[in-house]
């Protein structure tokens, strides 16, 4: 229960922050990638601003055995850079530059603008079930391999 | 100016440099909220694909709802309290659908967005973070120089 009231207030704290900011308007989040035309560096400002708290937060888990509401940290500790992660990224970034919408504020955006946000936040998890069958898949077929 | 000149990085009227610092601001809050309070990354395309069952391992699924529906309700408070945000569209439906499918699928294969690699692993300073961040800001870049290009631009 606590961990739930802990995710759910970083979460709304999070969309928040993404509304004060600007970036749940496309036009300005695509405008920070129109790099070679009409330059919007505001969403600089807002991943710099971001990384300060987190930057610290990372500081202070250092003298942590654990998180407060848990027994354990759960942090990714792969540290190979993967085909998978370098082409997915790009691939990330090309849907990023089409209609100026990552998952954050596309998400967000449904207390906003429902009707686009919705129609991007179906298509993204479409996409997400696309790989994760793929990826469910591939796994089976390994796994009978080896039986 | 020009679809393709030399960058410009002066400083235009239209950025909102303060909002976007106090607002930067607040989304590391939040991150750093659920790191030191759950111990987990505050990343959005992963939450959300675990709240939807659409990825195996990762947060416990009411925690990975609690963090996605904060998202709308925090957006939602903002606006009550400030009035309505800017948010243009003016690119239609049909593109937001088919860039939410790319960006669906990029996601899940690298792992994380804006959020997840882009905010909490850069300042972790972890390479696949770094890595990402670069790839899917330059993809970014040169898929909107192209759109542009392209006539296409927005």
């Amino acid at each position: 229960m606590r961990r739930t009231l802990i995710s759910l207030v970083s979460g709304t704290i999070f969309g928040a922050g993404l509304a004060v900011s600007g970036m749940l308007d496309p036009v300005r989040v695509r405008g920070f990638l129109d790099l070679f035309g009409r330059w919007d560096p505001t969403l600089a400002f807002v991943m710099g601003g971001a990384m300060i708290p987190m930057a610290i937060a990372w500081l202070v888990t250092r003298g942590m055995t654990n998180p407060f509401a848990d027994t354990q940290f759960h942090l990714p500790d792969t540290t190979r850079l993967t085909p998978s992660l370098i082409g997915g990224s790009a691939l990330f970034g090309i849907g990023w530059g089409l209609a100026g919408l990552c998952p954050g504020p596309g998400i967000a955006s449904l207390a906003t603008r429902p009707v686009e946000a919705a129609t991007f936040v179906v298509a993204m998890l479409a996409g997400f079930a696309l790989v994760a069958l793929i990826q469910r898949r591939s796994r089976s077929a390994m796994q009978g391999e080896t039986v | 100016m020009p679809a393709f000149g030399m960058p410009d990085f002066a400083m235009p009227a239209f950025a909102m440099p303060g909002q976007g610092l106090i607002g930067g601001l607040m989304i590391g809050i939040a991150a750093a909220i659920m790191l030191l309070g759950n111990g987990r990354i505050a990343g959005v395309s992963g939450m959300a694909a675990r709240a939807v069952g659409l990825s195996d391992g990762g947060a416990p699924r009411s925690i990975a709802w609690a963090f996605v529906i904060g998202l709308p309700i925090g957006a939602a408070i903002v606006v009550l309290a400030t009035g309505p945000v800017v948010a243009r569209y003016p690119m239609g439906l049909a593109t937001v659908a088919v860039a939410g499918v790319v960006v669906g699928i990029g996601t899940r294969l690298g792992s994380g967005c804006t959020s997840g690699h882009g905010v909490c692993g850069m300042s972790r300073l972890s390479k696949r973070s770094i890595v990402a961040t670069l790839c899917f800001i330059a993809a970014g870049i040169v898929t909107v120089a192209i759109v542009n290009m392209l006539g296409g631009g927005w």
